[in-house]
């Protein structure tokens, strides 16, 4: 039930392949895919909208590259998109000229913010900052106590005191890191709702209070559609000027991320993803929107093949499939052109789905090498056209190429078996397109 | 007709913030309008269901579920009055909340077959298991019943302590062992104390940890089965908490603790915000599993048994579901 975007788009493609371009038939049934697939993943419903018509717009017209099919290539215009959407480089954090740095953390209940707090605590630790955390969430139960230990663990002073009031364990933990000279403050705060004004407006005046050089806003990446909601919130009242995404370490798609920098436009600057205080790490768009998209590598595995694939090539391939005229010397360069876009293993993981099919099994470089071997030692005449290769020509290119009759012989039955598969599904691919072209007319039509 | 046909097409694109501003108060009397003597619902009034189904996190699977049977039933009554329709639509998704089972009353007054009544509560990082145990130990206290607790969280900093705060907050005895003992040995001690001691309803307490997590969930899979030991068929109930504000994860959430911990009932918390839990529709229907109680707040009475038709109803209004 959790089927990727980029299979979907494969069925979605499957009568369309070797088409030149991208038409607005084959387009429509795949936009739709991508639209689902967008709200399975969590992108809020208008925000999902407003990608799939920038998509859409990007994919008509645009030629197809022979080499993948137009699922792997509609997969690579959104993933642009996403990508584009959630910025095009990772943002560091501000640090203040005159210390310490007060970073405020913030957000809704639950989001992850105290165990975040004590990993920035960690993490700034590590590049050299001496940082201090302020325990200002005086509502939940046990909160303090949390810190506190956090802060014991990961040895960093926790400034806390035992009247319930947020606003001066804040400021009085900036003039505690001021006389023990600790560069950076990291206040934690109380989880609070959006829609709460007398909660909302404690963190709005704690933020002026202590004149925050950064305002972190910590969301649970499993977060549906009401992130937007919340961010707009959030901003509105604190205009944070950071994001961070937590417990990425599950298996969300973790749409939010794209909902939220759509609606508030501010940087997603850190991913957690663990319990461990290690597990912190800055953002990388890309990566974000590889994985909202649940692609393999998909993206890697188009750019290569565009860059290494001669479409002119490719449409001379088809014709010779079509005309029965494909011969070894064809298939020689097939395999070249393989091996130019990487390793065997490589270009079959980043298939969605090759790899589990394969299992297992073992797929290497090496196993190409006698089948190289053998039609390098073929004349040309021989590699043209194969049933000249009699039981003696068969023996001198065994010897030739140190292999034996028997692997030869499996050779050319391969080569004739994929001969006769490859035009049945030319064929095929002929009268599939026209049905469904007939059956995209029709349903255009409902559309409309 | 699918509805997915009509995504994105035909319609021009709408300012973000304007979408996101849509009110949903008076949906329902637009659909009413929109449909009185025909046989075929509107693309507009669908679209705009659509949207307010999705937009409350129900998921685009069960949102094709609920228009497809919306669909089916106006093709067959055909003329209906707006108020049945506005009656049909509610009831077709209510119908796909599953109803509470008579074994395992969510009622704190109701009689409890067992003794004790052992409740295991279970769920990933940050959803509100254990403010749900502490706002739930004070309802089944109220409702005169011995109530114990057990502190099966103790891994996370902390966990102990809150748990402690809110069994002081409720007036009843908790059982613990400490931050960082085994969860297993826990579980086993409350329900042999409360077994002893005669109380009637245990709540235990576990980590909260993410449902991939393996080694977590054979963990999980441990405490249940170390309670079996203490009291036939214990636990009775394994109580599920979602935040509502999850999205799609959710349906992962309930798949792989099901598996693991056979969940029982659901929880959902954090409804006093503007998140509508829609997804618990899916999760119901799929895995039939009742949704029981409903978390609207901090506070210790901030709790309600769960009610179908007010939940129903909350996803068509801007105001906050299970408010009074």
């Amino acid at each position: 039930m959790f089927e990727d975007l980029s299979s979907k788009l494969e069925n979605a493609f499957k009568s369309v392949t070797g088409q030149a371009r991208l038409s607005d038939i084959n387009v429509a049934e795949t936009v739709r895919e991508i639209r689902r697939a967008l709200l399975d993943a969590d992108v809020n419903y208008e925000v999902a909208r407003s990608i799939t018509s920038k998509v859409k717009e990007k994919a008509l017209g645009q030629g197809v590259v022979a080499s993948v099919t137009p699922g792997q290539q509609f997969t690579k215009i959104v993933y642009d998109e996403l990508a584009w959407v959630l910025g095009e480089e990772k943002e560091e954090i501000t640090f203040s000229d005159k210390p310490p740095t007060v970073i405020l953390i913030a957000g809704l209940q639950g989001s992850g913010k105290t165990t975040f707090s004590a990993k920035l605590a960690k993490w700034l630790k590590e590049q050299g900052k001496t940082p201090m955390l302020a325990a200002a969430d005086v509502y939940r139960p046990a909160a303090v106590d949390q810190l506190k230990t956090l802060g014991g663990q990961i040895d960093i002073p926790v400034y806390a005191i035992k009247e319930k009031d947020a606003g001066r364990v804040a400021t009085e933990a900036v003039a505690e890191a001021k006389k023990n000279a600790r560069d950076v403050l990291i206040i934690d705060t109380a989880g609070r709702m959006h829609v709460d004004e007398y909660m909302m407006n404690e963190v709005a005046d704690i933020k002026k209070s202590v004149n925050a050089t950064e305002v972190l806003f910590v969301v649970d990446s499993m977060t549906g559609q009401d992130a937007v909601n919340t961010a707009k919130e959030f901003n509105e009242q604190i205009d944070f000027d950071g994001v961070v995404l937590t417990k990425l370490d599950g298996d969300t798609r973790g749409g939010a991320a794209i909902s939220i920098k759509t609606v508030v436009n501010k940087s997603i600057k850190f991913i957690s993803t663990g319990e461990d205080m290690d597990s912190i790490s800055p953002f990388y768009p890309d990566r974000m929107a590889q994985r909202i998209l649940g692609m393999g590598d998909v993206v890697s595995l188009v750019e290569r093949a565009q860059q290494q694939y001669d479409e002119v090539q490719a449409r001379k391939l088809q014709s010779k499939i079509s005309s029965d005229t494909f011969n070894l010397e064809d298939f020689y360069g097939q395999l070249q052109q393989v091996k130019k876009m990487g390793s065997m293993k490589d270009l079959v993981g980043m298939i969605p789905g090759m790899s589990k099919q394969l299992g297992d099994t073992e797929i290497d470089d090496e196993s190409l090498k006698p089948i190289e071997a053998v039609i390098n030692s073929m004349t040309i005449e021989e590699r043209r056209r194969p049933q000249l290769i009699n039981g003696s020509r068969r023996k001198r290119i065994a010897k030739g190429s140190g292999t034996s009759v028997k692997e030869v012989n499996d050779l050319l039955k391969q080569f004739n078996q994929m001969k006769k598969m490859m035009k049945t599904m030319t064929k095929m691919n002929k009268m599939g397109r026209a049905m469904e072209g007939l059956k995209n007319m029709t349903g255009q039509q409902k559309i409309n | 007709m699918g509805l997915l046909d009509k995504l994105g097409f035909g319609k021009k694109e709408e300012k973000l913030q304007e979408g996101l501003e849509k009110t949903r108060t008076g949906f329902l009397d637009k659909m009413g309008k929109a449909l009185v003597g025909k046989d075929k619902v509107d693309d507009e009034v669908l679209d705009d269901l659509e949207e307010i189904l999705i937009t409350s996190d129900v998921g685009v699977k069960t949102t094709l579920e609920v228009i497809r049977r919306i669909e089916n039933r106006v093709a067959r009554d055909r003329f209906i009055s707006s108020s049945e329709l506005q009656k049909i639509l509610k009831e077709e998704i209510t119908g796909l909340l599953k109803e509470h089972e008579p074994d395992r009353p969510a009622e704190f007054e109701a009689e409890l077959k067992q003794k004790p009544h052992v409740i295991l509560v279970v769920g990933v990082n940050g959803v509100g298991k254990t403010t749900t145990i502490g706002k739930l130990s004070n309802m089944y206290k109220l409702a005169g019943k011995r109530v114990m607790l057990g502190a099966g969280d103790t891994f996370r900093a902390g966990a102990v302590e809150q748990l402690k705060i809110w069994s002081e907050r409720a007036d009843v005895p908790l059982i613990q062992q400490g931050h960082g003992a085994d969860p297993a040995a826990v579980a086993y001690d409350t329900v042999a104390s409360a077994k002893s001691r005669g109380a009637d309803v245990v709540l235990v307490d576990t980590a909260g940890r993410l449902h991939n997590r393996k080694a977590l969930m054979a963990e999980l899979g441990k405490i249940k089965r170390v309670m079996g030991k203490v009291v036939d068929g214990a636990p009775h109930e394994v109580l599920l908490v979602l935040d509502a504000s999850t999205g799609q994860n959710a349906l992962q959430q309930a798949l792989a603790f099901t598996e693991v911990v056979d969940v029982t009932g659901l929880a959902l918390t954090k409804l006093d915000g503007t998140a509508k839990g829609g997804i618990v529709i899916g999760i119901s229907h799929e895995m039939s599993v009742p949704v029981k109680y409903i978390g609207v707040g901090e506070k210790i009475e901030d709790l309600q048994v769960f009610d179908r038709a007010r939940f129903v109803q909350a996803l068509f209004e801007k105001t906050v579901a299970g408010s009074s």
